[in-house]
């Protein structure tokens, strides 16, 4: 074959492999085609693959098949021993290798050859590599510090430091000084790597720091954003490297990352900038437990009798939270649904957007114990059945089922949606202790006069609750 | 300790405050009951059904009071009855009264009670707090009420309140316009709602917007910005210029419906006139009224306490006894109030007034021979439910999610026009200092950025975890870079510098790929739909 044949198979390639991604995306926005939306991505990819070892221009068989094939088993690996529990930790942890793989193409691309150019496209070249290792540097970092936080080595509170703001600042003020001395010193020759050595040193102190500043519970807006980070690493890399395919995909992914960012802080009804800036569940925003220091008795029922409530009822929602996921309780609750349908009661769950680690986390989590999906909707779809709801059944969760989001102004989680749990006939909520969610607020639901609290870890109780709906 | 459960000597009233099942529940903490002969005999309670539940019959009404430490009763003590005596004489000194008082329009009452020594607890006066929601004899009275209310207005009017459609033509369903929406407003809403009628609410209070609406009605709007929530969730006063909006809103409801039902009422005061002899004139023949207020003075200009009139064909019901003629369920209701009160002060087998206590201390209306009211003002918080601002904020936020979803930027226009500026300033940088190869470059960029937020907002929330994963697959596609750079210039030197850190980048960008597919792949595959 020819080399202008080679070539011209190869763009063509690359034009298919894009269609390919974009159907995939398309695909996965039902259940019904979602499988197939992952097949195409599949077949993109080695589409993309063979047409990249096609070009004329590449020789290094050897090499690939020596980097290609360790990598793909020890993917295979991960994939295979993941637990649905800990999905958080590994889309975290490979965000981290996007990260990674973006800044050493950047450096490769610096060291490598980089062709004829004029002096401004020699000038844009440079910027390019520059922007694709910072990108790449501060997704790396603050992947891996998502990563250990996620997985629970590293506490999921927020560091505050001092005058983080103003340290953020510094650093990005010392990236964009490095990147004067980078130019100056490329300028003939590519004498530039102590300083690109520099700035992948301070561009990933900025984002361990960055991610260190933010909450357990905004790990769905860290991680979403992490994942448009990668995106827009890849699209860099693309830039750098002329490839059209490098950056429509990057750009793909990076605008997925973003909606899903921007659809996560509207569930939180927080804005995007003060989720990234970090900090929140600390004192900042909760100057109004004065006035509204939830007060009342507290109610609380055994297993015993919740397990006659869920019996007596006849519609019953589930709403799930963080705690489920940790409790690892999602067998035994898919149990006790099968067990409740198999009485005649009609079973439901309802999500919050920001329930859980990742967005649609308990969505998984409850595929994964079998629980079918058209009984498990979105929180907009059931808030308004919550009126002839019998029992709702809250585990694991706190602040997206809390009133005060719409009754106090002055609370930290004013104007967020909730689940509007309260309206229902009865309220059972499941927890470990009287301990405040992670905003850090009262929850007036407890001492709603329908709420009854049922204490204990949820995954005992719910074996419970299984074993006295089974008998 | 002996409770006493006479008779009610008011004229029509049926009710009694007690029934076999809540003497039960008396005799459960320990009291011994005695029930006058006949009491219940107007709601179908008999005497031998009393005293299967324990209670003693007893007929001579004197004796009756005198050897009882605790009176129930439904209404305030009055002059009356077969024996023509004042009930305040029967009292004996020192015992407890458990029954409606009216304090702020009985103050005789009040002075009679306190020079015998006797401890009065109101049911009318129960601070409304959540834990004294079980002793809110108001509520649920109110609730009968409102019930009734719709039922008298269903006896009157010379229709159907459901529509249909029928072989002999159309029947329209009946409109009714609920004034207030209190808890008798609320229940009036459900019944007539229930009934298939078209239903319309209007209440000053903007907290109850959502009430309303969760009960099935029409809320009527008033453009005036005033907030109508005063001390413990009553309405107060308005002020003149909110008024007038509210009259000319009534005016033109008027002539639309076909039954109103006010409800308003406001405490210690006589009711608002809210609907004049004008405004009834306008309406449709056969229209009904029921006045709720008519107790106190009416909402109607043309109420009769008591009575049931016609004024140009349209039917004005002004009965007072609404909870009396659903006399059964009225008193199980009562009686359930009464005893849960009684439970406050049943202290370890005596009755014990705790001046600390805030439900018996609102409750309290004489003890120890002086008049105890009014009780000083609850350190409670008033308004619980958030001003109109909260309210607004949240309706528009929930109404304006659809748009989202459709993938629309949630951006107001200005700031719409400011962000196409800023692109169009950006754009034009762009192509004055970049050459034409990054151009290209960037229009595919730009273009991929907008295929991307069109495809990505209709993925379902439920499979953001898959989405993820793929497209953190996808991104491994920076595998392609590290491939470019594996090749040196000339063919055959592989082991350059920018060759060893290319084939890392794809090593570990391999990962990513086969791991995000495969994991993904597994995660799909556990979706399932219900057999």
């Amino acid at each position: 074959m020819s080399e202008a044949l080679r070539t011209s198979f190869s763009n063509i390639g690359y034009i298919a492999a894009s269609v390919l991604f974009i159907l995939s995306l398309a695909g996965l926005s039902k259940q019904e085609s979602a499988r197939r939306g992952n097949a195409l991505g599949i077949a993109g990819m080695l589409l993309a693959l063979l047409a990249t070892a096609m070009r004329p221009d590449f020789s290094g068989y050897g090499l690939l098949m020596v980097a290609l094939v360790p990598g793909a088993i020890i993917g295979g690996i991960l994939a295979r021993r993941v637990q649905m529990t800990s999905m958080p930790q590994l889309v975290a942890i490979l965000h981290s290798f996007v990260g990674a793989a973006a800044v050493l193409v950047g450096l490769a691309t610096y060291l490598g050859h980089a062709g004829e150019m004029s002096p401004a496209e020699h000038k844009i070249h440079l910027g390019e590599i520059y922007i694709g290792i910072c990108i790449g540097a501060i997704t790396f970092t603050g992947s891996v510090i998502a990563f250990l936080k996620l997985q629970g080595t590293m506490s999921g509170k927020p560091l505050i430091l001092p005058a983080r703001h103003l340290i953020n600042l510094m650093m990005l003020v010392i990236t964009v000084g490095i990147g004067v001395w980078f130019f100056r010193s490329s300028e003939t020759a590519p004498n530039g790597l102590w300083p690109l050595i520099f700035a992948i040193v301070v561009t990933g102190i900025l984002g361990a720091h960055s991610v260190m500043a933010i909450g357990g519970a905004d790990m769905p807006v860290v991680v979403s954003m992490l994942n448009s980070y990668s995106g827009w690493a890849a699209a860099a890399a693309g830039f750098m490297l002329g490839n059209d395919l490098l950056i429509i995909t990057g750009a793909l992914v990076g605008s997925s990352g973003a909606i899903l960012s921007l659809i996560m802080c509207r569930g939180m009804n927080r804005s995007l900038v003060s989720v990234i800036l970090g900090g929140f569940g600390t004192a900042e925003g909760t100057s109004s437990n004065a006035s509204t220091a939830a007060q009342g008795e507290v109610r609380s029922i055994d297993i015993a009798g919740a397990a006659e409530q869920l019996k007596t009822a006849k519609s019953v929602v589930i709403v799930p939270g963080y705690g489920l996921a940790v409790a690892q309780a999602q067998h035994a609750l898919s149990d006790v649904v099968r067990s409740l349908q198999s009485r005649g009661v009609k079973v439901r769950f309802a999500i919050h957007p920001v329930a859980g680690r990742l967005p649609g986390h308990m969505n998984v989590l409850l595929a994964e114990a079998d629980i079918p999906y058209d009984i498990v909707l979105e929180m907009e779809e059931i808030n308004e059945d919550m009126p002839e709801t019998d029992l709702v059944l809250v585990i694991g969760a706190n602040d997206i089922v809390n009133p005060s989001a719409y009754e106090d102004p002055n609370s930290p989680i004013a104007g967020m949606p909730v689940i509007e749990v309260w309206k229902a006939g009865t309220v059972i909520v499941m927890k470990r202790g009287m301990a405040s969610g992670y905003a850090g607020i009262d929850n007036p639901l407890f001492f709603r006069p329908n709420t009854l609290l049922l204490f204990g870890d949820a995954k005992k109780t719910v074996e419970g609750l299984r074993n006295a709906l089974t008998t | 300790m002996r409770i006493a459960i006479p008779k009610e000597i008011h004229p029509g009233e049926k009710r009694v405050a007690a029934t076999p099942q809540t003497v039960l529940r008396l005799r459960k903490l320990g009291f011994e009951v005695a029930v006058q002969a006949g009491a219940g005999l107007n709601t179908d309670l008999t005497d031998s059904a009393y005293q299967e539940a324990g209670a003693t019959i007893v007929e001579d009404v004197k004796a009756l009071w005198s050897g009882s430490g605790v009176i129930l009763k439904v209404r305030p003590p009055e002059t009356g009855g077969s024996l023509g005596i004042d009930e305040t004489e029967l009292l004996s000194p020192n015992s407890l009264l458990i029954s409606f008082a009216w304090p702020a329009q009985n103050r005789p009452l009040l002075e009679k009670l306190a020079a015998r020594k006797v401890t009065a607890l109101a049911m009318d006066c129960v601070p409304r707090i959540t834990r004294a929601q079980k002793m809110d004899a108001l509520s649920a009275m109110a609730n009968i009420a409102g019930y009734r209310s719709v039922i008298e207005a269903a006896q009157h009017f010379p229709r159907f309140f459901t529509g249909q459609m029928t072989a002999a033509g159309k029947i329209d369903p009946a409109k009714v316009l609920v004034i207030g929406a209190g808890v008798a407003g609320l229940a009036a809403i459900g019944a007539a709602r229930a009934l298939g009628a078209i239903v319309r609410a209007f209440d000053p209070r903007a907290a109850t917007r959502d009430q309303v609406k969760s009960m099935g009605a029409e809320y009527l709007e008033l453009h005036v910005q005033e907030e109508a929530e005063g001390k413990g969730g009553y309405a107060k006063e308005m002020s003149d210029s909110f008024l007038k909006a509210e009259m000319a809103l009534f005016a033109a409801q008027a002539m639309e419906v076909d039954v109103i039902i006010t409800t308003a009422l406001i405490p210690g005061k006589p009711a608002p006139k809210l609907i004049t002899a004008g405004m009834v004139e306008s309406m449709k023949p056969g229209s009904v009224i029921v006045d709720l207020a008519a107790e106190q003075g009416g909402n109607c200009a043309m109420t009769r306490p008591g009575e049931v009139v016609t004024h140009k064909g349209v039917t004005i019901v002004g009965y007072t006894d609404l909870p009396s003629r659903v006399a059964s369920l009225s008193s199980q209701l009562y009686g359930a109030t009464v005893a849960a009160l009684l439970e406050e002060v049943w202290v370890d087998g005596k009755i014990t007034i705790d001046e600390s206590n805030q439900v018996v201390r609102g409750a309290m209306v004489t003890h120890d021979g002086k008049i105890t009211w009014p009780p000083p003002p609850l350190p409670i918080p008033t308004p619980v439910a958030p001003p109109e601002p909260g309210v607004a904020a949240n309706t528009t936020k929930i109404e304006s999610a659809p748009a989202h979803a459709n993938g629309a930027a949630p951006a107001s226009a200005s700031t719409m026009w400011i962000w196409m500026i800023l692109a169009a300033l950006f754009c034009v940088g762009i192509a004055w200092i970049a050459p034409p190869s990054f151009l290209s470059h960037f229009t595919v960029f730009v273009l991929a950025c907008f295929v991307g937020w069109q495809v990505i907002w209709n993925v379902k929330p439920a499979l953001h975890t898959p989405l993820m994963s793929v497209t953190n697959a996808i991104s491994g596609i920076i595998l392609i870079g590290g491939m470019l750079q594996l090749s040196g210039p000339q063919a055959g030197s592989s082991f350059t510098a920018a060759a060893i850190l290319g084939a890392i980048a794809v090593l570990i960008a391999t990962i990513n790929v086969a791991g995000g597919f495969l994991v993904t792949q597994r995660m799909l595959a556990m979706f399932r739909r219900n057999a």
